[in-house]
């Protein structure tokens, strides 16, 4: 009962030194919605309208139909023309455009041959039919930019000679789940969350103690009968409030901006961001009582938020990485919410059926609660 | 014999290689108002801290309250109140909002809380201040509501860490009164200054210096057991007297005063004036008078005239 009027009164306190912070109090909601128009709009995978120049040697109608063709596809988009190799290669060197389409003089002999245009399959001894009827000269270093150039290696030609399609079987059927449309902003949407919450949350509770430290706060508080744990979970509070906050902005915004579905019940989308922010924060804290200021507290906060970024499968797919960067993934409390909220919010998951990341972030706060609490001694030395 | 609040015994803190408190002894009596008199640097801060459990002491036994420390700490914190050097409450909260953060944290009840509160603001003039931030508080203001907020839960003992080293006369002289109305309430009170006139009003009071008790007593005792007599000579040339006496064995310290130099002279001279005014160094119209000893020259010979 002591206890609960203790942590009231740090947590009306706090809440009061918030509403005061004019700037703290702005940047819980101009985050969130800053972060999301930016990503929201410029992260995209589907890579469209790479500048790409020609270098025609040919100068034929077929190749300039050759060339809408290709533009078509909306994959690339010609900016430049080119009368010499070394021009092409410095402008691919000066990343004017990322990369070359080389149109040869025989264009129109090697697209006759070509096994797409239907003479039927010649002997495959015979060199000239199997030259493909063009080159592409790419930048390799973007391996994204790569990949979208070869994936026109194979590009039907059919439209080329006005026939109709002579489609070949598919190898394999693919049905796209949960995104069919391939829109980049459904998988980063939710990812945003995990994001934004980790960088505010261990950025704010970071803060909190050390600031106390710094005014001088501390040295009246710890002579006051107030006791660790009470301090922590009274700072903490506040924050899981803004926290639900910003995820509404998140996931509503999103919503309405960027057709993201909210396939999930929102009660387990409250359970896992609640699990979720409440881990964050006793990172913060933490990380709060290891920092002497709060320049050192930021500098923490961006420790922990880079890896949370990069590794936590919100940029690149988790399975990709090698297993010594898994495991570091694994610590990390934005890895397990990232897998919850995408699967509750795009594939209408249950948490029970993700137990080990639910546990996992319980018993991460849990940890971080106690270790804070043992780390904030009542004393000077 | 009277019940002892504070009773130290060799009590010690060293930080890294700087021994800032050395073999302190302490006898606080219940109700008395204890001084700590010192030079910044000396130890009392430390000496307070360990005092309140906020510092663990490298050597020394402690009882605050019958408490043993630092094992009870926690217990004694609900007993004591402690108002530190620097302004330790929210600058950006209201002094009624501080005041109500204290109250909670020492569990008050809400009703309890509002009367307690009412008469602390009342008690220490600052109704009219209730709805304004801390932060824009003046100095005397700020201590006010410092001590407002140490006194909340009404603590047995109360630990005043140079309270008015940011506040002017006027205001010292109302914050003293304030003091002994807690002291005629019962509340024994630690005060450290490095004010002569503050340290005056004390009922008792230790001189430290370098972490070093040098001297404890009342301040009449302190006076009457001075090791030296006081002189004070009205000179023509003060400043050149001053340089010629201090030369001299038996001269522990002089200080000049306008145009008086204030001598302290060893107490084994018999005859001070007699002793003075056969050195070469007075000229004939200079005029000697023996004077009552003051605190400060207490100081200075506890301190060994370092301070010269």
């Amino acid at each position: 009962m002591i206890a609960l009027q203790r942590i009231g009164a740090v947590l009306s306190k706090e809440l009061i030194q918030l509403r005061r912070d004019r700037m703290t109090f702005g940047m819980i909601v101009m985050i969130p919605l800053i972060q999301l128009l930016l990503f929201g709009y410029a992260i995209n995978t589907n890579i469209r309208h790479i500048p790409v120049g020609v270098l025609d040697y040919s100068h034929s109608g077929l190749s300039r139909v050759l060339i809408q063709t290709v533009e078509a596809t909306q994959v690339v988009k010609f900016t430049q023309r080119f009368s010499a190799l070394e021009a092409a290669e410095a402008a691919i060197a000066n990343a004017e455009v990322r990369a070359v389409l080389i149109i040869p003089a025989d264009v129109s002999q090697r697209l006759a041959r070509h096994p797409t245009v239907g003479l039927g399959s010649p002997p495959a001894s015979d060199e000239l039919t199997a030259r493909p009827v063009a080159q592409w000269l790419a930048d390799g270093a973007d391996t994204l930019v790569a990949a979208a150039i070869r994936s026109l290696r194979g590009m039907p030609l059919t439209e080329l000679l006005d026939k109709p399609a002579n489609r070949t079987t598919p190898t394999f059927e693919v049905t796209l789940l949960y995104n069919p449309e391939q829109r980049t902003a459904v998988h980063i949407v939710p990812g945003l969350v995990a994001v934004i919450l980790t960088m505010t949350m261990i950025m704010f509770t970071s803060a909190a103690i050390v600031r106390e430290r710094e005014r001088g706060n501390m040295e009246m508080l710890i002579t006051t009968p107030v006791r660790p744990v009470e301090l922590m979970l009274g700072k903490i509070v506040p924050y899981i409030f803004i926290g639900a906050v910003q995820v509404a902005i998140i996931l509503g915004l999103g919503h309405v901006l960027f057709q993201v579905p909210i396939n999930g019940g929102l009660l387990q989308l409250a359970a896992a961001t609640f699990l979720f922010i409440t881990a964050s924060l006793s990172l913060g804290l933490v990380i709060s009582t290891l920092a002497k200021n709060q320049l050192q507290s930021m500098q923490m906060t961006v420790f922990v938020l880079l890896p949370s970024i990069l590794l936590s499968g919100f940029m690149f797919p988790y399975e990709g990485m090698p297993v010594a960067a898994q495991s570091i993934a694994e610590a990390l409390p934005a890895t397990h919410f990232m897998r919850l909220i995408r699967g509750v919010v795009l594939r209408d998951v249950e948490l029970v059926q993700m137990m080990p990341d639910v546990s996992w972030l319980a018993l991460f706060t849990l940890a971080g609660l106690t270790l804070a609490s043992l780390r904030f001694k009542k004393r000077l030395d | 014999m009277t019940e002892l609040v504070i009773q130290a015994q060799t009590l010690s803190r060293d930080f890294a290689d700087v021994k800032a408190v050395q073999g302190l002894d302490l006898a606080v009596e219940k109700g008395c108002i204890y001084g700590f008199l010192g030079p910044n640097g000396s130890g009392k801060t430390t000496a307070i801290r360990m005092l309140t459990g906020l510092l663990r002491p490298s050597a020394g036994e402690v009882r605050v309250l019958g408490l043993k420390l630092p094992q009870a700490a926690d217990e004694l914190r609900l007993r004591i109140g402690y108002m530190t050097q620097k302004f330790s409450l929210y600058d950006d909260l209201t002094v009624k909002e501080n005041l109500r953060f204290i109250a909670s944290v020492y569990a008050l009840s809400p009703r309890a809380q509002k009367a307690r509160i009412d008469e602390l603001l009342d008690l220490y003039h600052l109704e009219a201040q209730q709805q304004r931030l801390a932060g824009r508080l003046s100095g005397g203001q700020r201590q006010r509501l410092s001590l407002c907020a140490a006194v909340m839960h009404k603590p047995q003992l109360l630990f005043l860490d140079e309270p008015t080293s940011a506040v002017d006369p006027q205001n010292r002289r109302d914050f003293w009164e304030q003091l002994f109305d807690l002291s005629a309430q019962g509340t024994s009170i630690l005060v450290s200054t490095h004010y002569m006139d503050e340290a005056e009003r004390c009922h008792r009071l230790a001189i430290l210096e370098y972490g070093i008790k040098r001297a404890d007593g009342t301040p009449e005792e302190l006076m009457r057991n001075l090791g030296a007599q006081v002189v004070e000579i009205a000179s023509s040339d003060p400043r050149r007297l001053k340089q010629r006496l201090l030369g001299l064995p038996q001269v522990v310290s002089a200080a000049q005063l306008g145009s008086r130099l204030r001598v302290l002279v060893d107490a084994a001279i018999s005859d001070p004036v007699a002793y003075l005014s056969h050195q070469s160094a007075l000229a004939a119209d200079d005029a000697l008078t023996v004077v009552r000893p003051s605190l400060e020259d207490v100081f200075v010979v506890s301190t060994g005239a370092r301070s010269q």
